[in-house]
């Protein structure tokens, strides 16, 4: 007993140069960050006499996650990127099922070309990615509008119905090709062994593409769906940017940009229970992608 | 996109008999011409969409100005000005630009590098030992993973903030040098490239711990490579926390600069100067890209399996 405590003790102390620095720095970075952010959500700041007397801060209990659930803006934010996503996130991932299994079948050729050019959009930061498209969108400059109009056929990117839809192409356009490369690992790993049995029992071609390749790299499907929710729901810089040639793109388009807008009130308490109540959201939706598929393998 | 994916499914049986050709011996690598023709198609008019806007980015900054919106905006203009464009956008407002350029590659090079040394000094200890609270770390460290950035930048905002370093460098720079991804990676790296033995043989000759790390760095270093890369380009693509923390344009990323002048419409700085800075501002990102291809595409498969 006591031999073994002394090594659990040395080990730690080994083990303390090593962690404690980025242990340290990741408490300041998310810990204190998430908590004081939770703290300052039960907080309200009162104003005395006519506003001129200074601000003290009181507890105001669960008032802020009331006004979070009331706030229609907010709500809609919600209501709009649960739309995008449900569109985008099948749509994006399908392609990049289909363009993995593609590159990965031995009826490719030039993969190699093909694996890079379908990346390259990943190479561009988001936001550069965003801004090149407020580009290819904008209404009386965008070369894609104005080869539909030499056709004769009146386009626009930005209407309020379109905006979803464009801001949905950005992001399948930006993350297509990283998801494909993610799901192409996956598919390389598996043993060659595996598809050269299925192909002796008669099943080659899509049909083993479908019922061996694809249940066989679940986990990675997985990660992908879970990483696309999550960032769905982060939504920012597309519609930030798109604000540049949609004008009437609301300044709470997404949940972030509500809560953003709070914070440049001077509503600290209240951004801070807007992104509380939104954390909160996203690891109750990854929570539950994960075990709603672990059913499905039972 | 249904029809992209059940088309090949349903031409596959008319690919079976010319497979007996060679009988069983390579049933996946024969195909009719009919379905490769197609599923070539597929691929390159994908590749075409994933292309496309990119080349739009490289053609427009080479266009003089004033042709950037007229004629076709996927082929070069009459003139072939990207060195003027280059020059103009150097000298915009003073040559901000490229301090913009600075302040990125500050950021995401000084970030990588000091977050890919934390990092994988935290994932080596974790890999390597079984020091009680191991788990909870790892444990706590992971789901860190699932919070992404964009929802930790406003509780950053309030903390930094509420002590008053909001509009400094360190704003920024503090939240890029902490990577949970890269403790992740480099724990199941580690687990896997250090062989134990190697830690033992260096306790009997008597080397300190951190020696002994050094020498486990060269076994560890592809891993490394991809934390770096990972780093370098979540730092120089961030938007949303340095546009919330840097008020000061000198400040600033890159961009946070750009976006900015592009809100201005157009004037006083030009939409292909706008343009140009863009496409300037992805040159150290793809380079980045190029130079490391072989790490990234291994990193990835190692987390994408894992």
């Amino acid at each position: 007993m006591t031999i073994q405590r002394q090594s659990r003790l040395r080990e730690l102390r080994r083990a303390a140069p090593f962690v404690l620095p980025f242990l340290l720095l990741f408490v300041v970075v998310y810990l204190v960050p998430t908590g004081y952010s939770v703290v300052q959500s039960f907080f309200a700041v009162k104003r005395s006499g006519l506003g001129l007397g200074g601000a003290e801060a009181v507890f105001a209990g669960l008032g802020n996650y009331v006004r979070v659930f009331q706030d229609g803006d907010f709500i809609a934010s919600l209501g709009r990127v649960s739309f995008i996503g449900i569109i985008q996130v099948p749509v994006m991932l399908g392609i990049a099922l289909i363009l993995a299994l593609l590159i990965d079948s031995s009826v490719s050729t030039g993969r190699k070309f093909f694996r890079v050019a379908y990346f390259v959009p990943y190479g561009l930061p988001g936001v550069i990615a965003a801004l090149v498209w407020s580009f290819l969108y904008a209404p009386t400059l965008s070369p894609i509008t104005g080869f539909f109009a030499s056709i004769g056929v009146d386009v626009s990117f930005v209407t309020d119905g379109a905006l979803p839809f464009s801001i949905a192409n950005i992001l399948t356009w930006a993350w297509t090709g990283y998801n494909t490369i993610l799901i192409f690992a996956a598919l390389q790993a598996i043993p060659e062994e595996t598809m050269e049995a299925a192909a002796l029992d008669g099943c080659s071609g899509w049909k083993a593409a479908l019922l061996i390749k694809v249940p066989l790299i679940r986990p990675a499907l997985l990660l992908t769906l879970v990483f696309s929710i999550i960032g769905t729901f982060q939504l920012y810089n597309e519609p930030a940017t798109m604000k540049s040639v949609a004008p009437n793109l609301p300044s709470t388009y997404t949940p972030i940009m509500a809560a953003l807008r709070s914070l440049s009130a001077n509503d600290f308490n209240y951004a801070a229970a807007q992104s509380v109540v939104l954390g909160a959201l996203i690891c109750v939706l990854s929570v539950l992608v994960f075990r709603a598929s672990a059913r499905s393998v039972d | 996109m249904t029809a992209a994916l059940q088309s090949p499914a349903r031409t596959e049986p008319v690919a079976e008999p010319p497979s007996r050709r060679r009988p069983r011996a390579h049933p996946l690598t024969t195909v009719n011409p009919a379905s490769r023709l197609f599923v070539l198609a597929v691929m390159t008019l994908f590749a075409l969409y994933f292309l496309l806007p990119v080349w739009w980015l490289v053609v427009s900054a080479t266009k003089g100005s004033g042709e950037i919106f007229s004629g076709n905006g996927f082929w070069f203009g009459e003139s072939f000005a990207l060195a003027e464009n280059i020059q103009t956008l150097f000298q915009a407002q003073g040559g901000i630009y490229s301090r913009w350029l600075l302040n990125s590659l500050l950021y995401a090079v000084g970030g990588g590098i000091v977050s890919t040394l934390l990092a994988s000094m935290c994932g080596y200890a974790l890999a390597k030992f079984p020091f009680p609270g191991r788990e909870a770390v790892f444990g706590t460290v992971l789901a860190a993973v699932l919070l992404p950035a964009p929802v930790l930048a406003i509780p950053l905002y309030l903390v930094f903030s509420f002590t008053g370093t909001i509009n400094t460098f360190w704003a920024v720079f503090i939240p890029s040098i902490v990577s949970p991804f890269g403790v992740y990676l480099s724990r199941i790296y580690a687990a896997s490239s250090i062989p134990d033995a190697l830690l033992e043989a260096g306790r009997l000759d008597g080397a300190g711990e951190m020696r002994i790390f050094a020498m486990g760095v060269r076994l560890m270093a592809p891993a490394m490579v991809t934390i770096f890369l990972f780093q370098f380009v979540a730092i120089w693509t961030n938007f949303l926390l340095p546009s919330l923390m840097l008020a000061d344009t000198s400040l600033q990323p890159v961009t946070v600069g750009l976006v900015g002048w592009r809100e201005l419409q157009g004037y006083p700085i030009s939409y292909t100067t706008v343009v140009t800075g863009a496409f300037v501002s992805v040159v150290p990102v793809v380079a980045m890209f190029l130079s490391l291809q072989s790490f990234w595409s291994k990193g990835l498969a190692t987390g994408a399996v894992k």
